[in-house]
């Protein structure tokens, strides 16, 4: 066995361990396995929070836009500062409600707001279909990465096979906590790899960052500013998809509901100040795209060029570990969806939608078996129904950020009314769903996501204001 | 009164703090037309690149004086009752 497969095979297995491991001792009731207990201190939220977040998607999506597009790649930096931003006047506020209502997902959430079972389905329902795209994403990046890392000796589809079924065992057993002792090794991994190649190789092509910018200003000047090599990315379509996925981005159940395991608001608080700081490795990811970009033009897929940079400048063994860091990145979002899309089909979809008398116990165990469910979709799609990587995530957030009508008015206006932000969501997502698949987005040059949050938004606001408000909670 | 006093101040506190939020909003969305240009090269970054990071990095700045802020003005009692 060589090296590169030692690592990567290594690295699966010790995270599942150590997966498996977290759970032990906890007796697993729904409090324990989705929210933690409602008992994570600062480090551990922050590295479930940079677990969830920081993704293949760093590695492979940013790396590959700074090589094809260019600049509308800085919009990735951005975004998130903005996210973490108005995360630390929406997450105490959530989490205060979380706690004392007893809330263990976003669902639950507007159940309680706006007092009604049926959105609460509807909103599952969106959730749902949100995360599957999301997940397939994870998957295709962990195989495309072990597949190059390993020099094809394991093909994708294999490796998608074993490393999220590993996945799948942790999950099952640890929920949660297993999703955030995984996050340690991630994150060390993660950022080991990216300083080393971010750092590394504009050094060894160019003598520096400087001089690859240089060498990138003498050549193509116009490859660093908006609109970049994509006309329809211009500053006007950064600026929108920065506002719609800046604040999106808690919209994701499975964000939203990692919010509820902290054990205070000032974690929550503390947290958001000290996130943006997690963007500089993406900062450094962009270094290998542009290095790329000069040393090896003409790639066909530029998802392709961080690995393939990797593969021409460094030892097959540390190839070997980045295929490892990137196969973890993979795994923790992975674990997280999973664990949100299940306890959404058990405790949202089936309890409130069609049996509302069922104990908490059924309700966990449904959730158990809804982990195999959920996994088994997301392993079909992945493996049968490949897609290109970026495309399928905005898609994923255009649909999933039509719930921040409903959600932030839910906390701060009293006069919202639930028939306003059903019309608000459904209008939404219908916008979405038409502009997207109708290939209309960028839809006169602002992101279609964002269109459909600014009509959903006025309607919420308009409907309520003619109808009766929600119940006080 | 002391009642109304103090959601006085706790409003005085959280408006503080949406002012210093909205921050990062208008430097990294509203200011990016008036950033998207390559000169000055700043520590070998591209001007706009430059001015993103800048804000990124600021960020974390804003929002803990923000926290302060929220803390000072929002009386600490308050805090505990929940």
């Amino acid at each position: 066995m060589n090296p590169a497969l030692l690592i990567i095979f290594g690295t699966i297995l010790v995270s599942t361990i150590v997966g498996v491991y977290a759970g032990r001792r906890v007796k697993m009731n729904l409090e324990n396995w989705t929210v933690g207990g409602r008992r994570f201190g600062g480090v551990i939220i922050w590295l479930l929070m940079a677990g969830e977040i920081y993704t293949t998607f760093t590695f492979l999506g940013a790396s590959g836009w700074a090589y094809s597009k260019g600049a509308p790649t800085y919009y990735i930096l951005i975004y998130g500062t903005l996210a973490y931003t108005f995360s630390f006047f929406l997450l105490p506020e959530i989490w205060k409600l979380g706690k004392r209502h007893g809330l263990h997902t976003q669902p639950d959430y507007f159940i309680k707001v706006y007092g009604s079972r049926a959105l609460g389905v509807f909103v599952a329902a969106i959730g749902i279909l949100s995360i599957l795209p999301y997940l397939q994403l994870q998957l295709a990046g962990l195989g495309f990465i072990v597949e190059v890392a390993s020099n094809g000796a394991i093909g994708s589809k294999l490796a998608i096979l074993i490393s999220f079924v590993l996945t799948c065992v942790f999950v099952y057993t640890s929920g949660i906590r297993g999703s955030a002792w995984v996050s340690v090794i991630k994150d060390v991994m993660m950022i080991a790899a990216v300083a080393i190649v971010g750092l590394g190789l504009p050094r060894l092509y160019f003598g520096g960052i400087g001089k690859m910018f240089k060498a990138i200003i003498a050549q193509k000047p116009e490859h660093l500013v908006f609109p970049g090599a994509s006309p329809s990315m211009d500053v006007l379509w950064v600026m929108s998809t920065v506002l719609l996925t800046g604040l999106g981005f808690y919209m994701w159940p499975h964000v939203f509901g990692s919010a509820f395991s902290a054990k205070s608001e000032k974690v929550l608080k503390r947290n958001a100040i000290i996130m943006p700081f997690y963007q500089i490795p993406i900062l450094l990811v962009f270094m290998v795209g542009f290095t790329a970009f000069l040393v090896l033009p003409g790639l066909k897929n530029g998802d392709t060029a961080f690995l393939a940079l990797v593969q021409k400048a460094y030892p097959s063994w540390f190839l070997g570990f980045v295929g490892a860091a990137g196969a973890v990145t993979a795994m923790v979002p992975a674990s997280i969806l999973v664990l949100f899309a299940a306890t959404l089909l058990a405790k949202n979809v089936y309890q409130a939608g069609f049996n509302p008398g069922a104990s908490e116990a059924t309700v966990m165990r449904l959730s158990r078996v809804m982990v195999l469910v959920v996994s088994a979709a997301a392993l079909l799609l992945a493996l049968f129904l490949p897609n290109a990587l970026v495309d399928l995530l905005l898609i994923g957030y255009d649909g999933a950020s039509q719930l921040f009508p409903g959600v932030v008015l839910g906390l701060f206006w009293k006069r919202v009314s639930r028939t306003g932000v059903v019309a608000g969501l459904i209008t939404g997502v219908a916008i979405v769903v038409f502009l997207v698949f109708g290939g209309h987005d960028p839809f006169l040059g602002l992101n279609a996501g964002f269109v459909a949050l600014a009509v959903n938004a006025v309607i919420a606001v308009g409907i309520s204001l003619l109808t009766k408000s929600r119940k006080a909670l | 009164m002391a009642a109304s006093d103090k959601e006085v101040r706790m409003r005085k506190g959280t408006r503080f703090a949406l002012i210093l939020g909205a921050v990062p909003f208008v430097m990294l969305v509203f200011a990016l037309p008036f950033v998207n240009r390559i000169e000055p090269v700043i520590l070998g970054f591209p001007f706009v690149l430059f001015w993103i990071l800048l804000w990124v990095i600021l960020t974390p700045a804003v929002l803990f004086l923000a926290y302060k802020i929220e803390k000072k003005f929002n009386p600490p009692d308050d805090e505990a009752k929940r």
